[in-house]
């Protein structure tokens, strides 16, 4: 591995963790709002989390 | 009371079976001794690096692990697998145990007329009259040819033990429902999980009218890599769902399903997206067309990225022990690369559900975008 894949791979992972930390973050917020919702919520989340990881894991895959 | 007493015991069972698994699993990390440098013992991190990567590929052999004898000899514990290769002069079939876990292309395996080595898990031909495969600059094999390889490999064996486990287990599921609406024995732990797949994801997603077609389809995917991330977990070293084959082919069913099950609304959101100016609808149909593709694109990196990823970091902390050896001594590296990799064992439980949970809801997700009938206004 050279240098700039690292920093690459650096900088995906920062932001697959904004993406992934605002996702967790308002499903959170939402679940504390509204617990009943919890069910809707979480599944809602990790639906996006996953397309999030998606594109995190295939960037990482493309820089390899 | 009886009942929870026995349910108790049994995850007591459970939970010590994995951390007999997890025992064991740093057994087949490589160990290294002072007197056997040189050998093919695991000592460098460069070394580590080659033996992890050697783990995430596919073999032909089950490889358990190695140990030198007094005399100094590398012995290599495992056992073989059948090898099929389509040569220029018809099909050869042995066991790999006739490599002698040679991965290098300097062991010939003479059969029938043809002489073969192994490189790097690939199968070659030798040209006549050569006694080793040599590489050029490009490494490509100068005296050598590549052959159709449909050797059951490590990971087609874990493929086919999945398929015949899953065969048995849904099979006597189905009989017993022939005959009593309550099943017994391990029918019992399947039954709410085929219930959960039908109701939390078929279901919603792909809608009351159409979701019957495609629960089979559903079902068999989120039961196969469910099995086979599990499957991954064992100490026996399959890699099943981290062979980007495999994600690639259940990417392409889910693909294929998707398309030829498409409604006429689908194809003209495509193709003549409904409600943007006739400029616009031209930019967007090579986009909408791409985005067909990306999804299952997505679906494949993500399965395969997931485990392999999760087989990486399993076994660099097992390696833990060997790098950390001088620093802590044997008996607190061991510790240590037990106990972290113990605890990632049991979030690698977690992500094999949650891979299999995910592949099979967006594919139901993507299978119901396209059955799904718009309200015209």
């Amino acid at each position: 591995m050279t240098i700039p894949n690292l920093v690459g791979a650096g900088l995906i992972v920062i932001g697959a963790g904004i993406g992934l930390g605002n996702i967790g973050g308002s499903a959170m917020e939402g679940i504390a709002r509204q617990p009943e919702a919890t069910n809707k919520i979480q599944t809602a989340m990790i639906i996006i989390a996953a397309l999030l990881e998606g594109l995190a894991f295939g960037a990482l895959f493309l820089g390899k | 009371m009886n009942l929870g007493k026995s349910a108790k015991s049994k995850l007591l069972g459970l939970i010590s079976l994995f951390v007999f698994c997890s025992a064991f699993a740093s057994g087949v990390a490589p160990k290294s001794d002072g007197d056997s440098e040189g050998h093919g013992a695991v000592t460098s991190e460069s070394e580590i690096n080659e033996y992890i990567l050697h783990h995430i590929k596919d073999a032909h052999d089950f490889h358990l692990f190695s140990y030198n004898d007094s005399e100094g000899h590398r012995k290599h514990i495992g056992f073989p697998l059948p090898v099929i290769v389509y040569s220029s002069k018809g099909l050869r079939t042995f066991m790999s145990s006739e490599f002698h876990h040679d991965d290098s292309g300097h062991h010939v395996v003479e059969s029938d007329g043809i002489s073969l080595v192994k490189y790097h898990e690939r199968i070659y031909e030798l040209n006549e009259g050569a006694h080793g495969i040599e590489f050029d600059e490009a490494h490509h094999p100068t005296n050598a040819h590549a052959v159709l390889d449909l050797s059951i490999t490590k990971s087609v064996f874990g493929f086919l033990l999945v398929s015949i486990l899953m065969l048995i287990a849904f099979g006597r599921l189905a009989k017993q429902y022939k005959k009593q609406a309550v099943p017994t024995g391990f029918g019992r732990v399947l039954e709410p999980l085929i219930l959960y797949v039908r109701d939390e994801i078929a279901r919603p997603n792909i809608g009351e009218k159409h979701y019957r077609r495609f629960t089979g389809f559903l079902m068999t995917v989120f039961f196969f890599i469910w099995t086979s991330n599990l499957l991954g977990l064992t100490p026996l070293g399959f890699n099943i769902t981290g062979q980007l084959a495999v994600t690639f082919t259940l990417a392409l069913f889910t693909y294929l399903i998707t398309q030829f099950s498409g409604t006429k609304d689908y194809w003209k959101h495509i193709f003549w997206m409904p409600g943007v100016p006739v400029p616009m609808k031209i930019i967007l149909a090579p986009i909408e067309l791409l985005g067909t593709l990306t999804k299952p694109f997505s679906l494949m990196i993500r399965l395969f990225a997931n485990i392999s990823a999760g087989h990486i970091v399993v076994m660099s902390l097992i390696s833990i022990a060997i790098i950390m050896k001088s620093t802590l001594g044997t008996a607190g590296a061991t510790l240590l690369s037990l106990a972290l990799s113990f605890f990632l064992t049991l979030i690698e439980l977690l992500v094999a559900f949650l891979q299999a949970y995910i592949f099979t809801m967006l594919s139901a997700l993507f299978i119901g975008m396209a059955v799904e009938e718009h309200e015209h206004h």
